[in-house]
């Protein structure tokens, strides 16, 4: 059976392998942000697993509230993504180096 | 090897490669392609461990909504490739070493912490009629229902804020700006000019 180490090392092999992401693709602000959903994904591993552990559904409320989150948090974030593309040209972090508008 | 676990490690082998596939994707379409992939097995994953509902929110909010609006701006945005790939592997050290200390202290952790007992069979057996569905809701209607207000509140300012970063006000449009048009007064749109009288000749 599925035991809570197999969810554990499987959301830690995630989350470190998001971590890696967001070292190797820096410049990329598209990237960046789908190694933060990710991110989020690993952690919801986690509080899925224990929830089911430790038979309390507390965990998958805030899984619910971790996804609306993550989801304003891409729509907002594409959104500064589009206006920055208008105004720059690129989404490279190195070139986002002015603080003018 | 039972079935449920025979799943969940040919799940997990695809979740990992597709997350692979996400961080050195030559190309964000296919990392974008590759994250569905991830959320699509996480959300089989998820059912394994009986979190029915929230599996299939993950595959109706994520991959219908999150992932198509990633994909839209991927394939609106005319980046230039090859100057984001410059310098890919220079921090890949840095990556590796990272990722390998996070997953050796957290595996560590949790085979130190004898965390082997089996999830499914710990504590109550869930019953065979129970629906994963009827008791969230019931939790987050009763002692979740503040905090399920704020979320709803937190994604109506989402839309506020990506509508009002995103929207352009073009200039030159021939549209009806109703509060001018009421606005207006005799002297905006009549000139009266005095001059003299004249006799035709």
């Amino acid at each position: 059976m599925i035991t809570l180490a197999h969810i554990l090392t499987l959301s830690a092999v995630l989350f470190s392998l998001s971590v890696a992401g967001i070292f190797l693709n820096r410049k990329n602000v598209l990237l960046l942000l789908m190694c933060i959903e990710l991110l989020l994904l690993a952690a919801n591993f986690n509080f899925i697993a224990f929830s089911r552990y430790l038979h309390q559904l507390d965990g998958q409320i805030f899984v619910f509230f971790t996804l609306t989150v993550a989801a304003a948090e891409a729509a907002i974030g594409l959104a500064i993504v589009v206006v920055l593309f208008r105004d720059r040209r690129t989404i490279d972090v190195e070139e986002l180096n002015r603080l003018e508008g | 090897m039972t079935l449920p676990l025979l799943l969940f490690y040919c799940f997990a082998a695809v979740l990992v490669c597709s997350a692979l596939g996400v961080i050195v994707s030559r190309n964000p379409v296919y990392s974008a392609l590759s994250l569905v992939m991830c959320f699509a097995t996480s959300a089989a994953i998820w059912l394994l461990l009986e979190a029915e509902f929230l599996a299939l929110v993950l595959v109706l909010v994520y991959v219908g909504a999150v992932m198509v609006l990633f994909l839209f701006v991927v394939m609106m945005l005319d980046i230039n490739l090859e100057r984001l790939r410059a310098g890919f592997t220079r921090y890949l050290w840095l990556g590796v070493i990272v990722a390998a200390v996070v997953v050796f202290e957290i595996v560590g952790a949790v085979l130190g912490r004898k965390f082997g007992a089996d999830v499914a069979q710990s504590g109550l057996p869930v019953a065979a009629n129970a629906s994963n569905t009827t008791e969230l809701g019931a939790l987050l209607y009763s002692r979740y229902v503040y905090p399920f207000e704020i979320a709803a509140m937190l994604l109506l300012v989402a839309i506020v804020a990506a509508i009002a970063l995103t929207h352009r006000h073009r200039q030159g449009l021939k549209v009806q700006d109703i509060s001018r048009q009421v606005a207006v007064r005799a002297s905006d749109r009549v000139r009266l000019v005095k001059m003299e009288a004249t006799r035709r000749k």
